[in-house]
């Protein structure tokens, strides 16, 4: 028995795309394209006419088994359809994968529910979806109850659940299973800090149990606790397999230049942001140069750059700040100041650029990453990237400097100590 | 060529290796697979099932008021209009009985047809042969066709009718409705992925096909000769006038059961075979 679970050589998955982006066809559409084919031929080129493209290219990794691996891209990256094909969902265009073990697929959480069931009928239907025997979720139906919470309400039809419940139920279920390996899609994404806690827990145990897991996700801090090592997926390929540290700060800092600045190419913005359309953000300092490094000393300089394609009403534009950790160090939006807000409640269609300043003596040394959102106030989030542009703050000059010794968390500020002796 | 399988050591399930490669052309049926998942056949024919009757206050009567009432209306036109002659079996019994296997079958091609269209989200999600989805739609239609039996049972008693001894073989003809319905199943519930027309046609073909079947006449006394082979070549012909002959003594089918049982074993293995072929895309294309 050979110790691999997982092995992917060469891999490939081509979607087709274009003109015809409608799934599936009629009858008319075959038929009136076979009617048109020898017109399309003279015209020029035999073969379709809709163009292919390449969702996974070239994809070769190993995993043995045991191992809790992440994978992390971008979206669109690959790394849903990754999954898709080991899960044996759909079918590699090219390539080979080789599986030793039974494989637990979480795709999705709760698939196959059926809202008229009750929890406890759509245990046992999801259960045998999943892939559980009959005997099996005989065996573990207390322990599936007791861990989602929902006692009181087993024998209510799911229509009637919160979504709280909902989740926690299918989450129950699925974390029940017990293949050898695991495939876990960014479930982790939906539901509350409760919810997402006792997933993570849940998945600790599963990987300390010694099943293979492989772990999609966005969040990088789930991924630095569970996983020990990352690929890292772009734009189908991959680009890197490391221990997880090295790999999420690669995929943190990947796709910026080292100049501090990052720009967006039209094919990069969703036609859904419109009309905000980014151009550029950008990091400076006090002297007005680009840079990619700045001094905890010194204020820095964040510039969004962007064009407006027509006006605006209540639009707020702003940054995250994000340690290369995914920790949230803050958010600000550029009418967070009433000033600026009642200034610019509309904007009218243009080119502009939104510009803040981080004050010196504020953050910490290490590398941070700046997300950007362009939204309206519980209407419409026009654009959103939380990984957008990295910078490094230099300590050089910053309070305790003179000991040398690195200080945990983002932020060290200058405070103003006073010391007095009091009379004895 | 290449294809997805389940390879070897049918003892250890967890030891088995699983290729996955681009498969070409024709792929094996891949029938093991189907019987490791068989429980699941059972936990979504269950599902159907319920989600059918639940909130319903008539529940499981509604598997019998829908054959009722074609009875009727089967029985007021063909009877009451047409006139068509019954080889001495009242008119309800008779067309009553064709019911049940057409029923089954009628119901097959649409609940099949829609089949993998409705459970789109497993398909996306969740590996597990696919063929499971149509079968379990059609086994659903048993559980109607057993309740329907038990009523045409009463109904035999009623009008003191009591059963053939050719009877022995209803289960043949029940076993041949369930393979014409599952193979035109297959077929439909394919071809409905990648042409969506599909679903728009049936329910006219659906009425056209019963008119084609001796339901609510018979065959004999109504198809002339020069047609009777074209005619046969409508498997659900040799089903309905069988299972009615086994039950009731009614005419019996003749050569073109042969005909029929062919036909239907043919659309089968190839609805199979098709099904599989389709496979790989389904996920893309649902």
């Amino acid at each position: 028995m050979s110790d691999i679970a997982v092995r992917v050589e060469n891999l490939g998955k081509q979607y087709r795309i274009g003109a015809q982006v409608e799934r599936y066809r009629t009858l008319r559409d075959s038929i009136t394209e076979a009617v048109k084919w020898p017109l399309n031929a003279l015209r020029g080129g035999l073969g379709r006419r809709s163009e292919y493209f390449w969702a996974l290219e070239d994809i070769s990794f190993e995993v043995k088994k045991g191992q809790v691996i992440g994978i992390i891209g971008r979206n669109g990256a690959g790394k849903s359809t990754l999954l898709k094909i080991l899960s044996r969902v759909t079918e590699p265009s090219a390539g080979y994968a080789e599986i030793h073990g039974r494989v637990g697929s979480l795709l999705e959480v709760g698939t196959g529910f059926h809202p008229e069931l009750t929890g406890r009928e759509n245990i046992a239907l999801n259960g045998a979806i999943l892939g559980m025997k009959r005997a099996e979720i005989q065996r573990k139906f207390d322990e599936i109850i007791a861990f989602s919470g929902v006692e009181k309400f087993i024998d209510t039809p799911v229509k009637r659940y919160s979504s709280g419940m909902y989740l926690r139920l299918a989450f129950a279920v699925a974390a029940h299973m017990e293949p050898e390996i695991l495939v876990v899609d960014e479930v982790l994404a939906v539901g509350d800090a409760e919810f997402q806690r006792k997933c993570l827990g849940k998945m600790s145990d599963v990987a300390q149990e010694g099943r293979t897991v492989l772990f999609v996700s966005h969040n990088m801090s789930a991924v630095l606790r569970l996983t020990e090592e990352s690929i890292v997926l772009d734009k189908g390929h991959l680009v890197m397999r490391a221990p997880s540290p090295q790999a999420v700060d690669y995929y943190l800092s990947s796709g910026f230049s080292q100049t501090g600045e990052r720009f967006w190419h039209a094919d990069e913005v969703p036609a859904d942001a419109h009309p905000f359309c980014p151009i550029a953000i950008r990091v400076l300092n006090p002297s007005g140069r680009v840079v990619d490094t700045v001094r905890s000393v010194e204020p820095v300089t964040v510039e969004i750059e962007y064009r407006l394609n027509a006006p605006v009403t209540g639009l707020r534009v702003g940054i995250y700040l994000l340690t290369t950790h995914g920790e949230h160090i803050f958010t600000s939006f550029d009418t967070d100041d009433q000033g600026n807000y009642e200034a610019y409640g509309v904007r009218a269609a243009g080119h502009y650029t939104s510009r803040c300043v981080i004050p010196a003596d504020f953050l910490n040394e290490g590398r941070y990453v700046l997300g950007i959102n362009a939204s309206t106030f519980r209407v419409r989030r026009y654009f959103q990237d939380e990984h957008a542009l990295a910078f490094t703050v230099d300590p050089a000059g910053a309070p305790g400097m003179q000991w040398g010794e690195p200080r945990p968390g983002p932020v060290r500020p200058r405070l103003d100590w006073k010391i007095e002796e009091l009379p004895s | 060529m290449a294809q997805t399988t389940l390879s070897t050591r049918p003892s250890r399930p967890d030891e088995d290796v699983i290729i996955l490669r681009p498969s070409r052309g024709w792929t094996a049926l891949n029938l093991r697979d189907l019987w490791y998942y068989r429980e699941l056949i059972y936990f979504l024919t269950w599902r159907d099932v319920i989600v059918r009757y639940k909130q319903t206050v008539l529940g499981a009567a509604w598997a019998v008021l829908q054959p009722l009432v074609n009875m009727v209306v089967l029985s007021v036109i063909f009877g009451t209009f047409a006139r068509l002659p019954t080889d001495g079996i009242p008119r309800p019994i008779f067309t009553f009985a064709a019911l049940l296997p057409w029923g089954l079958f009628s119901k097959a091609l649409s609940d099949a047809g829609r089949s993998m269209l409705s459970n789109r989200s497993m398909i996306t999600k969740v590996y597990f042969p696919r063929l499971i989805i149509p079968l379990s739609s059609v086994l659903g239609g048993v559980v109607d066709f057993a309740i329907q039996f038990l009523i045409l049972l009463g109904m035999m008693f009623y009008f003191r009718i009591a059963p053939t001894p050719a009877v022995w073989t209803l289960p043949f003809f029940v076993l041949l409705a369930l393979i014409t319905a599952l193979g035109f199943g297959l077929w439909l519930s394919a071809l409905n992925v990648l042409y969506r027309d599909v679903g728009y046609i049936l329910p006219f073909l659906t009425q056209l096909w019963m008119l084609l079947t001796p339901v609510a006449y018979s065959a004999a006394n109504v198809v002339p000769e020069e047609w009777a082979l074209l005619y046969a070549l409508n498997p659900m012909v040799g089903v309905v006038e069988g299972f009615r002959w086994a039950l009731l003594g009614t005419q019996p089918p003749g050569p073109m059961l042969i005909v029929s049982t062919v036909i239907s074993i043919l659309i089968l293995i190839s609805g199979m075979y098709y099904f599989r072929r389709m496979e790989r895309t389904f996920a893309d294309m649902v």
